[in-house]
């Protein structure tokens, strides 16, 4: 077929297209993921039985705050590497800023505890579950999210898929804060962030095979 | 380069918001960069050149939902030319693929409109008309305005004196843009 013939042919049809598409279809797919995530957390886990009470205490909502501010900057990320072109810009930056600021404040906590409750406040009661669990829970958040992109433009595949991932990380960790009981900082930022990686890294992964378009 | 963005950026605007006309002038316009990116880098199968300019187009048609107006529009086609052009030579030869992977966005993107950009031209065109100038003006000319030397070391470096340096500047230029207003 001879150019000019192709281009007359695309040109032909309704040719507009609505503003915002890149947006309304990451938000389509975290909004979908977060749901089936909740729905295997009330299924498989229920959510913590002193909800109510736990409403009460600053650091329930932290446990909330930090993994939707995750999730806030990795969506303002993926949605730049969904369009040809573009880099990951501040967004990337300033989440990486924000994890040494929620590490430094972690650290502090552990530094002017007794010594001999330090271990618990990091470890807690229930560390490896709440890293597997997280990442069990951003599995469905990392398929909405991936077939999204699939039909959007990535030509960073790589960096497109671990902001994904990030942005899959955030939204399952605060799915899981519903169900962990546990109240300390150093906890958050060591077993939250380790679970948020998780998916961040077989984004990471995945991305550059998988996400391709054509 | 920046007249090109202009120009591309507001028909494909207008095209997302529901112009066929605009869309067909941009797919056009957009094709000529596209192709003459594509010549470029495929001097070594030339006739694969017209296929990878059809799929460019249309995946710039079926990805036009992921333009945003506020973005630089160079940079987003010409990374829809690259991503078909790896596909491409990921399949013909792999080491080729990657050294255009590696290559830097912003030099591609400046590549893609390279030797059509208006910059380009009229620098091309100004050292064209330098050439028909005698070595008096010539001379002073190159090496104070264009290499950025001091009056005192383009003396040194012809021989000629600072005020022949100065005058040589100055009649030259004047001639120059004689010359440039009589080609337009």
């Amino acid at each position: 077929m001879k150019t000019e013939t192709l281009i007359a042919m695309l040109a032909r049809g309704p040719v507009g297209v609505a503003p915002g598409a890149v947006a309304r279809r990451l938000l389509a797919a975290s909004l979908g993921g977060v749901a089936v995530a909740l729905v295997v957390l009330l299924a498989a886990l229920d959510v913590r039985a002193d909800l109510a009470a736990a409403a009460h205490e600053p650091m329930f909502w932290c446990k909330l705050a930090v993994p939707l501010v995750v999730a806030a900057f990795s969506l303002a990320a993926v949605s730049r590497l969904a369009r040809p072109g573009e880099r990951a810009g501040r967004a990337a930056t300033l989440g990486a800023a924000l994890l040494v600021a929620l590490w430094a404040v972690a650290a502090e906590d552990v530094a002017t505890a007794p010594a001999a409750a330090r271990a618990t406040l990091v470890v807690g009661t229930s560390a490896l579950p709440c890293v597997v669990l997280i990442a069990v829970l951003s599995l469905p958040l990392l398929v909405s999210l991936f077939v999204a992109l699939r039909g959007l433009a990535p030509t960073r595949p790589a960096a497109a898929g671990a902001a994904a991932g990030a942005l899959a990380g955030g939204l399952a960790a605060a799915v899981y804060a519903l169900h962990c009981t546990e109240t300390s900082l150093p906890f958050l930022a060591a077993w939250y962030v380790l679970g948020m990686a998780i998916p961040a890294a077989l984004g990471g992964l995945l991305g550059s095979r998988t996400l391709r378009w054509a | 380069m920046d007249d090109a963005e202009d120009t591309l950026r507001a028909l494909l605007v207008l095209a997302l918001a529901g112009d066929n006309d605009a869309y067909a002038a941009f797919l056009t316009k957009s094709s000529v960069r596209v192709r003459a990116y594509f010549r470029r880098r495929l001097d070594a199968f030339p006739n694969e050149v017209e296929d990878l300019v059809q799929e460019t187009l249309l995946a710039v048609h079926n990805r036009r939902h992921t333009y945003r107006p506020a973005q630089p529009l160079t940079p987003w086609l010409y990374a829809i030319a690259r991503y078909k052009l790896v596909d491409l030579l990921r399949a013909q030869s792999p080491r080729r693929a990657i050294e255009v992977e590696l290559d830097d966005d912003e030099a591609g993107a400046s590549a893609l409109f390279e030797g059509e950009s208006g910059a380009a031209e009229a620098r091309r065109d100004l050292l064209k008309m330098l050439d028909t100038l005698p070595d008096r003006h010539r001379l002073p000319i190159v090496l104070v305005k264009l290499e950025g030397r001091s009056v005192a070391e383009a003396a040194a470096a012809t021989g000629m004196s600072e005020a022949a340096i100065k005058v040589g500047i100055h009649r030259g230029l004047k001639k120059l843009a004689a010359q440039a207003s009589k080609r337009r």
